[in-house]
Parts: structure tokens; sequence; C-alpha cells
């Protein structure tokens, strides 16, 4: 257990901010964001990489925070549903999310964003079954999904200019 | 429609009634700022983890903790015995319930763990990590003892007791026996006969259960922050647990990851919790891990049901007959019980039909299980589909199409007010209307013609129905009330009219993300005649909102949105009263419109804002008579009187494809229309449904809580149990009749279950209707793809 509760110093761009933080090396990434850098919007669901609530982006991909070490994120960028609703990256996607009320407790919402991000970011015409595909990694037990898919299909389309 | 005298209200030109808004708290949760308990801060807060039995029943004979106790970073180790000389312990039982037993159950495991899960001692230390680690170290001798875990055999002489005391593993037997079964099964032309297997379900919300509890030992407050439906029960229930005055417990719940019926329980762990807290005099933080929630978060579902129907040859159901065997955990949950599920199901089952001779018959019994009690649609999924599957079996036998002997047997619409099966007033309802809206929807017939030419080509798809009623917004004269429970059957709301002119809207039921704030906010803001921005709905805490039952039983809009349109209705004649006063008019010709009193004749001239109304109200009350006193809040209770449950009523359509080959299924689309009375907010109300029916599919479909031989649950894992996701799921189409209830005078009956209830029946008749060529049929749940090959005999 001790080399577990070993700390080690990591020091890596959170947002755009440069963070120096002593951690645990059994500390996950998601603990490390909630507890240490208090950015909550990135949830803990299963804590063993099936929900995708803890979702977040490590140098541009996105990971399971749950599933990567802080230490792992060493010298990385890592960006959370704070860091991209700041820089307006995808306003639309939220703004039709909100219109569309395709979120109910609102807790798996941040990962299933950061997930549709990236369907979005590949910036080619998606049916609504490799909607669902894509989503197939995040738990939502409120929605149904119908009403995601929507958000996304329809924000797809818009950036798209298909409709 | 049934004529309320407030069509006028809801269809004028400044009415929020019927219209689709979306919610405040959305708009938070996609900028990453909802706040769940976990995202609280409390200052100097300990964490707690929980050493737990790992076995289904077996005799603690020692607990050594001098090890854990010993880490650095661990305050305090507690045992079950321990904790019993400082908690209540309790008796999940319900005198409505005549004959029931349960034994009394302590918040740990006293010298007995009657399931794998069971807390037998709580850690707490500097961090949660700290804690886990320190259970490790806890030494438990055990001496294992033969767990009961199969229903069937429960009861049989030679099975063990769990509870030496009670005799025998039965909690409760119920019956129902209306007019004369056993005459119309003589004189029946046709008699359908089956058994069903319902596996066992659990509610997988993503935020799981967490508490922090905050003992102030200055003032002897208790402040709970938690993940709750019913914060005013949980009050209730822990300061009689934890021996403290009630007005000294304060329970807040923040933003609610998901709750379905789970957060409506007692659990151990959570009373354990604020225990320590008592003890400690700090704050401790409980959350239960996903591999602890499945053995400790309620389950439900699991039932064996024989069922039976009579018909005559035109295809006339005469008689149905029942028999539902549940087992239930070691335990009656409290204060709710676990014989609730079992009892709705002969409540509900055949509730649509006009049959007028039921029998039905519940069994519960214990077992070395997690312990069930309810879920999200309570026993509907388990009733409906036993009826549904055997209706259409009758279809096939009487050479009737599925519609047509629903068609025949229904309640007709205008035979309403009428009493169902099981002897239940309902009232209201329109299964005629939902039926013909749905096969409109579906296209029923063109879906017909395009399985038959897809069957030429080897291709089975299968449509399925399924008719129901649900019970919603209970009532004070059903169980709860009748049984003594501290449940508030009842609902209130208090309305404020601030200095601004804005108001403030307190309300006893909770917000989950269902929406009922805005729901709550667009009836106040229409029943005083404001601007719906002008409205601040507050939920979810028991020192700012008046005493309310919260949210369960889909009863928030039915029973929370009459109280706060009667509150919204008395503020709004006080507003007309003062107006009436400052402008010397007769209140009547005055009305409240757009944050403005106007002339009531053509709502248009504005005689006094409603900011002027407040300001003088507050603050220049001189500018009133002395014997003009305003009172600017109105608070305004709501409970359905004479019958239990406002019954709701709707009709599920699935469309699916099946491969024979490899047992795959495929949902291909889903329907449903459903009749909650009066829609508040059309956007909310669907995706309600569509969330429901995609947890009915669920269940369906995956979900299963497996048990060997020994009680131990052996898929106790995310990646284990199957829960729906987006991949698996079909679009589903919504659409609503409006037969407003005659209960209230807004009209609104529940929405929040009639998804889950009748997706189960629907897809099950879906599969065997594709199975139909096979001559082959399914009757239990989870359906997989073994089951399928199973029934086709190819394995």
């Amino acid at each position: 257990m001790t080399e577990l509760k070993e700390r080690h110093e990591i020091t890596l761009t959170v947002n755009g901010e440069t963070v120096t933080r002593t951690v645990e090396a059994r500390q996950h990434l998601v603990d490390f964001l909630r507890n240490e850098l208090q950015l909550t919007g990135s949830h803990l669901g299963c804590e063993h990489g099936v929900c995708g609530a803890c979702t977040v982006r490590l140098d541009g991909e996105i990971v399971r925070g749950c599933l990567t070490l802080a230490v792992q994120a060493d010298g990385a960028a890592v960006e959370t549903i704070e860091g991209v609703t700041e820089t307006g990256e995808i306003a639309d996607l939220q703004e039709t999310f909100v219109e569309r009320n395709a979120l109910q407790c609102g807790f798996c919402t941040p990962g299933m964003l950061l997930t549709a991000a990236e369907l979005l970011n590949a910036g080619k015409p998606a049916t609504r079954a490799e909607i669902r595909t894509h989503l197939s990694g995040n738990y939502c037990r409120c929605t149904g999904y119908h009403a995601i898919v929507d958000a996304i299909e329809t924000t797809n389309n818009k950036r798209l200019g298909t409709k | 429609m049934a004529d309320t005298g407030n069509e006028i209200i809801f269809e004028q030109s400044g009415s929020y009634v019927g219209r689709t808004l979306s919610r405040p708290g959305a708009r938070r949760s996609v900028m990453g700022r909802g706040r769940y308990t976990d995202d609280i801060q409390v200052a100097r807060t300990l964490h707690a983890a929980f050493l737990r039995s790992p076995y289904a029943h077996a005799r603690i004979l020692n607990i050594d903790t001098t090890a854990a106790a010993a880490m650095p970073g661990v305050t305090r180790i507690v045992t079950g015995r321990e904790l019993a000389e400082h908690v209540e312990p309790w008796h999940g039982i319900l005198s409505s319930f005549v004959g029931m037993k349960s034994a009394i159950q302590h918040a740990m495991a006293v010298d007995r763990a009657c399931w794998q899960g069971e807390p037998v001692a709580i850690v707490v230390a500097e961090t949660r990590a700290l804690a886990e680690d320190a259970v490790e170290l806890i030494e438990v001798q055990w001496e294992e003892l033969t767990p009961v875990v199969d229903k069937e055999t429960a009861l049989d002489a030679g099975s063990p007791v769990i509870h030496p005391e009670m005799g025998d593993n039965l909690a409760l037997r119920q019956d129902i026996d209306n007019g004369d079964v056993d005459a119309a099964f003589a004189a029946a032309d046709h008699i359908i006969e089956d058994s069903f297997e319902f596996g066992r379900h659990t509610a997988v919300s993503l935020e799981s259960r967490i508490l922090v509890a905050d003992f102030d030992p200055s003032t002897e407050r208790l402040t709970i922050h938690t993940s709750s439906q019913v914060p005013h029960m949980i009050k209730t229930v822990f300061a009689k647990l934890l021996r403290m005055p009630e007005h000294n417990v304060r329970i807040i719940a923040p933003d609610v990851g998901g709750s379905f019926g789970l957060k409506i329980h007692t659990f151990g762990d959570e009373v354990a919790t604020a225990a320590l807290s008592m003890i400690l005099k700090r704050p401790v933080k409980f959350i239960a891990d996903r591999l602890e929630s499945f053995v400790s978060d309620i389950h439900a579902r699991e039932h064996r049901v024989r069922g039976r129907l009579a018909l005559n040859k035109d295809g006339d159901i005469l008689a149905a007959d029942i028999d539902d065997l549940t087992g239930v955990g070691p335990y009656s949950a409290y204060p709710r019980t676990s014989v609730f599920e079992a009892v709705q199901v002969i409540n509900i089952t055949g509730g649509p039909y006009k049959h007028k001779n039921y029998r039905a018959k519940a069994t519960v019994v214990y077992l070395n299980k997690v312990p069930m009690s309810q879920y999200r649609a309570v026993g509907h999924p388990i009733g409906i589909t036993v009826f549904e599957s055997l209706l259409d079996q009758a279809a096939v036998v009487t050479g009737l199409d599925p519609v047509d002997i629903r068609r025949r047997n229904f309640m007709p619409d205008d035979g309403y007010p009428a009493v169902t099966p099981a002897g239940l007033p309902a009232n209201d309802l329109s299964h005629e209307a939902c039926l013909e809206s749905l096969i409109k929807r579906m296209d029923y017939d063109g879906l017909r013609r395009e399985q038959a030419e897809l069957r030429e080509k080897g291709i089975y798809r299968g449509i399925g129905l399924a008719a129901f009623i649900k019970g919603t917004a209970p009532s004070p004269v059903g169980y709860y009330g009748a049984g003594r429970a501290p449940i508030a059957a009842q609902d209130a709301t208090t309305v404020s009219l601030e200095p601004s002119g804005a108001v403030l809207c307190l309300v006893g039921v909770t917000e989950q993300g269902q929406g009922a704030d805005t729901v709550m906010a667009q009836i106040a803001a229409t029943a005083i005649g404001v601007p719906i921005e002008n409205v601040r709905v507050i939920s979810g805490d028991t020192d700012a909102v008046p005493y309310g039952g919260g949210t369960y039983a889909s009863r928030a809009t039915g029973i929370g949105g009459e109280a706060t349109f009667q509150a919204g209705r008395a503020l709004r004649a006080e507003i007309l009263r003062i107006a009436g006063v400052l402008l010397q008019s007769e209140p009547s010709t005055l009305e409240v419109f757009g944050g403005n009193v106007v002339d009531a004749a053509n709502h248009a001239n504005i005689r006094v804002t409603l900011a002027e109304i407040g300001r003088i109200g507050h603050f220049q009350l001189g500018e009133l008579p002395n014997d003009v006193q305003p009172e600017l809040s109105q608070t305004r209770h709501f409970r359905v009187k004479d019958v239990p449950y406002i019954y709701t009523n709707g009709i599920h359509g699935a469309y699916v494809e099946l491969d024979p080959e490899t047992g795959f299924l495929k949902l291909l689309k889903h329907w449903i229309v459903e009749d909650c009375g009066r829609v508040i907010n059309p956007n909310l109300a669907d995706e309600q449904v569509r969330g429901g029916a995609v947890q009915g599919l669920g269940g369906a479909l995956f979900e299963h809580c497996i048990y060997d031989d020994n009680g131990q649950m052996i898929n106790a894992t995310m990646a284990d149990y199957l829960t729906p996701m987006a991949g698996d799921m079909p679009d589903i189409d919504v659409a609503h009749i409006q037969t407003p209830t005659s209960a209230s005078e807004l009209g609104a009956k529940g929405v929040g279950e009639s998804g889950v209830g009748g997706a189960p029946a629907a897809v099950l008749n879906a599969v065997n209707d594709a199975m139909m060529p096979f001559q082959r049929h399914i009757t239990a749940q989870p359906i997989t793809p073994q089951s399928i090959l199973k029934a086709l005999g190819k394995i």
C-alpha cells in the first residue's frame, strides 16, 4: 500500500492554466480535478470505466477520468466541461441540449457533451444510428437518449449547413 | 374533456400551462455548474467507508478492529453492535397490510448478517481512500449459515428460517376475489394459462446514494445534505432513529443525480453516517461507490406470476386469475415496506379492462438477498406484462387481432367513473382514444403488411401492444395513511409577492431533473398572472419549504401542482383586494395580468404594477387604511381525497426484428400514447415518458441482478449488470390524450412512470409476435439472445 500512497509532484495545464500539485500515486485524474482543483463539473458514476460520467480531454482526446491516474497527466493539457464552456467551443451544442431538454438530472451531461463534441469536431454528416453508436460509452438513466440524439443531430446539421 | 371551470385561465394569452419552456437547471448542468451533494464542501469533513458482509447469511463471532484503528488518519471505527446503542432499530411494517411480518432491522448487522452487502462496521477517516484502507484491515470471524435464496422453496417445511422468531419466511399474503371466478372459468370457451418470470433489477442512478451529515453540538442541530426525493420524510425518520427533536434536523437536497424511487428509502449506511457525525461532532460524508451500490441499493421486480384468463368464443374476457410470488430480501424496507410491489401487481393487473371476475393472490417471502422495495412504476411492469401477454395469447386462440381483442374488452372511455377489476375506483381514463391514436401514429395496418412481406423473405419482425393503468398521486386514504406511515400524501406550496413585484414559490415537492421546479413556476405564473421570469421556485430544503411528501409515485405535478395553483390563486385574490383598496375599485373589475393589475374587461389598461403593490405592501403600509393588512404570502395544501390514486392510462406499441439464427433483437421503433390529464409542459412530459420507456426496455432486455446458490450477486458491476445504452435503444414516438382529472382544478395527473410500466410488456409481445411462425413463445424477462435461442429450440 505504501507505493500507492507515494506522492509525486505533477505539473499540467488544466483549461489553459498551469497547475502544480503533489498527488498520491493512486489518485484518479477525475478525483484530482474535483478534489484538488474544485472542478466539480466532471462526475464519478462507476469508477470502473463503464458509465462515461468522468469523461475529460487529455491532450485533445477524450479519456475516462476514472481510469486515468493524475500522475499520468503530468505534462499534459487537460480540458473539462468548465474549460470548454469558457472557450465557447460547444456553446451551440449546450444551447441545443437546453432547448431540446436533452438532459434531466444532468449528472451524465458534461461527459455526454465532451463525447458529442468529438463527433461534431469530425465535421462529417452522421446518421442517428452513428450518433447512437458514438454515445454508447456514456450511460444516461434519465432521458432514454432520444432527445440527446436529437440535440447532437441538430447541432451537427447546423454546423455542416445541411439544415 | 372534463370542464374544470379553469379552461379560461389555462388558455388565456398569459398562460404558461401547456407550453414548452426550458429548465433553468438544465442550463447549469450543461455548463458544468450542477451542484450535487458531492460538490458541497463542508469544513472539517471526515469520510466514511463500510465493511460489508461478504456472505448472504452468516453469524458474526468476533470483529477485531485493532489494526485498522491504529492506522494513521483513522478517526473512529464503530461496529454494528456498538452503533445499536446510538440508533433506534426499525420495523418495516404497515398496519394497513393485515398480517404482515418483518424482523426488526438495525442500521448495521449486530450479530448476524442477512445479505451480502449488509453493513457490518463503519470506518471514519481523513479521506475516503484511508477509510477504505482501514476497512481492509478489520478482521471478522464469521460462521456461515445456510442462506434462503429461492422464493419457490422459502416457505417449504424444510427451509431454513431467516428470522426464527417469525416462525417462517412469510412477509405477507394478500388476496383479491371479486365476482365469481370459478363459475366464469367453468363457463369459458377458452382458458389461457401461463407462468412468467421476472428478474431482479436495481435503479442504477448515475449519482449513487450520498450524504454529508453535519452535527453542530453548539446548537444540537443536525444538517444533512443528501441526494433525496423525500427530504421531509428523511427528516422525520432520521430524527426518530437518531433520537433527535425533529425540528433540530434539517435536510437539504441539492441537485439530485437520478433517483427513480431508490432515494425514498431508509438505508442503514446513511443512518450510521449521521450517527457518526453526532458521535464525533464533525461532518461525515458517505458516498456509495458503484460496487457497493449494487449490494446496498434497493432491488426490485423479482417475481414469478402464474396467470389464467377465461374467455368466451367471441374473445370477451370472462375472468382473470393470477398468483404472484416475490422474494424481497431479509427485511422489509422502512417506512414504505417491501410488500408494496406485490400489492401493486395484483391491484393493476388487467386494469384497463371491464371484466368483473378477478382473483389474485400475492405471496411475499423473505430471502437472503439485497432488500427489495420500490422502484419506478412499482409493480406495474410485472402486472402489465402478465395480463397483456395472456391477452395476446387469447387473441391467437380466438382469431382476433391484438388491436381488436383490446378494443372489445376495454372499459369504454365513457364508462368512467368505474371500478377496476381489482375493485379500485378509477375515473377520467381514455383507453379507446389512446389505442386509436396509437394505431394511427404507428400506421399499424402498414406495419402488419410490411411484417407479412418481410416474413416471406425470411425476416422476422414483431409488433407488440400493451395497455395499462398507472396509479399516480396517492392519497392519504391509501396504504401509507391507513398504515400510519410517516409519509406525507399531501403537499403544500407557499407563494409570496416580494417588494420588487417578483414571486417566490416554495414547494414541498422536489426536483430530480424531471422539471418539477419549472412546472411549478409555470403553474404559479399562470395562477397569479405574472411573467414566469419573475417567479423563483425553491425546493429541497426542509428549513425553507412547507412540509411535504416530496416526489414519489408520480405525484409532483398532480399534488404539488394543485397546491401551487391554489396558492397562486389565493395570492392573486389578495393582490386584487389590495389593488381594489388603492384604486378604490371593485376587485372583481380588476385582473392580474402580465405582472400588472389591469382592467378585467380588456386586460389592457395597467392600473397598478405588482412592484407598486409589493412596495406598498412591504414598505409604505401607511398608504393603506389601518384595517387593511396585506397578506402577500399564501400557503395552500392539497391532497387527493376519497380515492387511493389518480389513475392514468396509456398504451405502448413496439416494433422489433428478431434474428432466429443468433437470437439478436433489434428494437426498430417504439410508440406511446398516454393520458396524464392536463399537460403543463409538453416537452418535459414527453421526455419523462421516453426516459421511463428506456428504463422499462432495459429491464425487459438486459438488466438482471443474478444470484448464485449461495446468495452472492455475481454481476455486481456496471460492466456485468447491463443497462440500456444509446446504441441499443430505438427512437420513441410519444403523444398525449388529455383527460383532466376531476380530482383537482389543475387537472394534471402523474406522467413519470407511464413509460416504464408498459414498455416491457410491449416488447415481450413484439418478440412473441416475431416468433409466431415458429409457434414458440417466451414468458421470462430479461429476454436475452440465449433465451430466444432456447425458446426456438436452437440451444
